[in-house]
């Protein structure tokens, strides 16, 4: 088996250019993905706020919501949101590979 | 397709997390019997390439925006109950740091896109492409047309969802309390975006992908441990 090294290189160029997935929407106009609309954005199209997900909406707030953080530059925030997902997502399947592994000998 | 907090009712995203459960358990335990040593850094990379391949938004101008979900990739490579496991660690962090996808959704959102389009996405592959060699050109085409049809299958999933819940839940006076729009509505508005644009997205990033990979090395193509 080769190595993986250009793998991971792919991998950084996909989050240095992730920022296109905020530009381009941006630029051409689109909005929210169908079903994913904040209550605000859903009382504008419908009139109301759903009783029920008024109450669920907000069950938990995540700390960099829509990859966004605070004041910081949109597309930097993007990258950042970007390289911390690639490498918490990485080390997770890490550690439970190990934890499947040295369950399984 | 990430399903926000607030979309579903109880009764529905309780059940979701009880169709995925099943899942998520089956697969940790078939991974530890067959995931080898040597495939965990494809299968850490393969994680992180659906998180960062979902972060790309692909507008329809004016309308609404979609993107891939690359757990059809994982599977050509890793097989379904890596791509289940991948896709679920993926989901999970997006949902509780990015607010990306719901916590009460989180069962229903695995659903759709940890089940639903690696286990579609396998079976097709293994039809149209299961006799080939690994280094067979089948390999890109036959991911690539069964990833665009494994999106569409999971899109249709999450609007079906969605779309049952104003019949599900509502106020004596007809209001929705959660997801407001009927089947009609979810199912064509997601159906149609899917099967003429983000489809295809997946479509081309699965068979790019696999081209590439297939060139570099073909023993990692799935297919390959059979040969």
């Amino acid at each position: 088996m080769k190595s993986f090294k250009p793998f991971a290189v792919a991998l950084l160029i996909l989050t240095v250019l992730a920022p296109l997935g905020i530009y381009l929407p941006e630029k051409l106009q689109a909005g929210d993905a169908w079903g994913e609309w904040s209550p605000e954005d859903l009382s504008q199209e419908i009139g109301y706020v759903p009783q029920g997900m008024e109450k669920l909406a907000n069950t938990w707030q995540a700390p960099l919501a829509d990859y966004s953080a605070g004041t910081l530059n949109p597309y930097l925030a993007y990258i950042l949101s970007a390289l911390l997902g690639v490498v918490l997502t990485g080390c997770l399947v890490f550690l439970l590979s190990k934890v499947i592994s040295r369950r399984g000998h | 397709m990430h399903i926000p907090d607030g979309y579903l009712g109880p009764s529905t995203y309780l059940v979701m997390y009880g169709a995925s459960a099943p899942f998520w358990i089956a697969s940790f335990a078939r991974l530890k019997k067959t995931l080898q040593s040597k495939a965990v850094p494809l299968l850490a990379l393969g994680t992180a390439f659906i998180f960062i391949i979902m972060m790309f938004n692909v507008p329809i101008p004016g309308g609404t925006t979609g993107h891939a979900v690359g757990a059809s990739l994982v599977t050509v490579l890793l097989g379904p109950w890596a791509a289940t496991l991948a896709t679920s660690l993926v989901l999970l962090i997006q949902a509780l740091v990015f607010g990306d996808g719901g916590i009460t959704a989180f069962g229903a959102n695995c659903f759709t896109m940890a089940v639903i389009i690696p286990f579609s996405t396998w079976a097709l592959f293994r039809l149209l492409a299961g006799r080939s060699s690994s280094r067979s050109y089948r390999v890109p085409i036959a991911g690539g047309f069964s990833a665009y049809i494994a999106l569409n299958l999971g899109a249709l999933g999450t609007a079906f969802l969605l779309g049952i819940q104003p019949l599900l839940y509502h106020t004596a006076d007809g209001k929705a309390l959660y997801a407001p729009y009927p089947l009609s509505v979810s199912l064509s508005a997601m159906g149609l975006e899917h099967l003429l644009i983000f489809g295809w997205v997946e479509a081309v990033v699965t068979t790019l992908a696999l081209f590439f990979i297939q060139k570099y090395d073909p023993s990692l193509i799935a297919l390959a441990k059979k040969e």
